[in-house]
């Protein structure tokens, strides 16, 4: 069988209980994989997993079963060319917006002079559009800002694959929206492979290839892989005017309101984890 | 609590100040007036200089001025071992600090960092640290100039012992709580462990360290005075207490007015080195 890009193999996540009690399942046998340049969203209710998942594609924690293979090489640990977009933008308060950068920068180039950091930094606060923010300490500055510097530091060490967990769910919608636009640019122009955790219905159909449905934990399942064949470029304006945008959002709105929560106590025979069932919900049948 | 104006809480110490001087100095007057009577027996106890001087009346803030003046004027004279300058002494005393402070703080923050970052050697050497932290310094004197039979280098061995815990108690606890996500950022850059030790944990951490650092200076300018009444031969210690033996009391005045000085300059020092670490989230 051909393997994609990022392939996710059979995972699973127990966790200890607290009195020793038998293991807490939270997913198992998940089985998935990200093309190369794809951009494919995860959307599913709090404490399913998500979190968890990404933090396995990061490196960050380890698989109890399975494992993911990258580029053909099974992953062992973080690593430069995953680069994570946290949630909490995880900043570090005692530098600036560009000391952020430039520890990033200099990870990835540890041979570099000051000045060719200095360059490099400046780059990436122009194109997030920091340059006002940049001498700023963390704490000056506003949530948009905030993860507009983590997006850069994330994208700055030139990754090939770019993680982000709920990136924009602590933001305001404008602010979203701003930077829901300016992500789909960079990830489209850098043409990375991106995988993204979101409970935005709107943001999953804007930026996603396709989008996974996950069922409610404890031993929450992808259910069903969504084909978001709305047409590219797409932007935040005209989106919803495609033809098809109303079937795909009402299929995703059915299953997150309804079907998660259903399909968590029986899936539908013949249903198999490492053949997720496609649909199409935005090609007229 | 509203935030009061800064001069008028000065206004309101310098009044404070001068009452309080204007009835240490009325005080003084009148008990020279009347007549105070030595208990032989007490005279006995204190000494020859109350014994045969008759009376040494508390002296008034008068005298007391005067004497920090003549301290003042020439704080740094010797005149052999048992009379040496207020300047003199408040070196011996601040060298022996921060030799038993300095050397403390070798040992104590990178022991803490190790045993912050790994909760087994945390838990290992807890119960050691909870039965020796609250030993009082001076217990160990007795121990130190048996061993060392150095009284200088015990008083800076009872510093030391004194001001490590602290610093590392809190080295252990900020490295201990440093946030996951920065760590995980340092994880997703693959820094090196002492990238990561250097550039997260350290700067993450400092505040807390500086923390225990104050805490550490203000408990070894406590002991210090301490430890060389004990020992004796120099330092601010031995002159409060050679001074006691004169029955000088305008010295020993001067000397507690210079210690609670220095002190305050010490934990002034640390409060600003903490400013300049700590950040905000
Ligand atoms: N370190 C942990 N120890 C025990 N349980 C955990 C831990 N991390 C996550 N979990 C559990 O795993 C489940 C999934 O968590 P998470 O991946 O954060 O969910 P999501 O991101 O989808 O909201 C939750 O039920 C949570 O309680
Ligand atoms: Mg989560």
């Amino acid at each position: 069988m051909r393997r994609a890009f990022v392939s996710v193999e059979g995972i699973a996540r127990r966790f200890p209980t607290t009195r020793g009690g038998p293991a807490q399942t939270v997913f198992e046998n998940v089985w998935f994989g990200i093309e190369e340049g794809e951009f494919v969203c995860l959307i599913g209710h709090s404490g399913c997993g998500k979190t968890t998942i990404l933090n396995i594609l990061a490196g960050l924690d380890r698989a109890s079963e399975g494992g993911v293979v990258v580029a053909g090489r099974e992953i062992e640990g973080p690593s430069l060319d995953r680069a994570v977009i946290f949630q909490s933008h995880a900043l570090l308060p005692w530098l600036t917006a560009e000391e952020n950068i430039a520890f990033a920068v200099r990870s990835r180039h540890p041979g570099w002079s000051r000045a060719q950091v200095a360059e490099e930094c400046q780059r990436w606060i122009d194109l997030v559009g920091l340059s006002s923010a940049a001498g700023k300490k963390p704490a000056q500055l506003s949530g948009g800002m905030k993860q507009r510097v983590g997006i850069a530091r994330a994208l700055s060490v030139r990754p090939k694959i770019l993680l982000m967990d709920e990136p924009f769910s602590a933001l305001d919608a404008l602010t979203r929206g701003v930077l829901q636009d300016e992500v789909n640019r960079i990830v489209a122009e850098t043409k990375l492979t991106a995988f993204m955790i979101t409970h935005d219905v709107d943001e999953a159909i804007l930026l996603a290839d396709r989008i996974l449905l996950m069922t409610n934990g404890p031993n929450a399942k992808i259910a069903e892989v969504v084909v978001n064949t709305l047409p590219r470029p797409r932007t935040r304006h005209d989106v919803h005017h495609l033809p098809g945008y109303a079937e795909l959002r009402n299929y995703i709105l059915d299953f997150l309101v309804d079907r998660s929560k259903r399909l968590a106590e029986t899936m539908p025979s013949g249903w198999d984890p490492r053949r997720i069932p496609e649909v199409r919900p935005a090609v007229p049948a | 609590m509203r935030a009061a104006r800064p001069l008028a809480s000065l206004a309101l110490s310098a009044l404070l100040l001068v009452l309080f001087v204007g009835i240490w100095q009325l005080a003084s007057l009148g008990s020279r007036v009347g007549n105070a009577v030595v208990d032989p027996e007490y005279a006995a106890l204190v000494g020859a200089a109350a014994a045969t001087g008759g009376q040494t009346p508390f002296p008034s803030p008068v005298e007391v001025g005067a004497r920090i003046l003549e301290h003042l004027a020439d704080p740094f004279y010797v005149r052999g071992t048992n009379d040496q300058g207020i300047g003199v002494q408040l070196a011996y005393s601040l060298g022996r600090v921060l030799a038993g402070y300095g050397i403390a703080a070798l040992v104590a923050i990178p022991l803490g960092f190790v045993i912050g970052m790994s909760p087994l050697l945390y838990g290992a050497l807890n119960p050691f640290i909870q039965v020796l932290r609250p030993i009082s310094p001076l217990a160990w004197m007795p121990l130190a100039l048996y061993t060392i039979k150095d009284s200088a280098v015990s008083s800076i061995f009872v510093i030391f012992i004194c001001s490590i815990w602290p610093m590392l108690i809190n080295t252990a606890f900020g490295v201990a709580s440093v946030r996951r996500e920065w760590l995980n950022v340092a994880r997703t850059l693959e820094c090196s462990t002492w990238r990561t030790a250097f550039c997260v944990i350290l700067p993450a951490a400092a505040p807390t360290i500086m923390t225990g650092m104050r805490i550490s200076i203000g408990i070894a300018w406590l002991v210090i005075v301490a430890a060389e009444m004990l020992v004796g031969g120099t330092g601010i210690g031995y002159f409060v207490w050679n001074q006691w033996n004169n029955l000088s009391l305008a010295d020993i005045l001067t000397a507690i007015l210079v210690i609670g000085l220095v002190g305050m300059a010490l934990d002034q020092l640390l409060a600003v080195a903490t400013r300049a670490v700590s950040y905000q989230e």
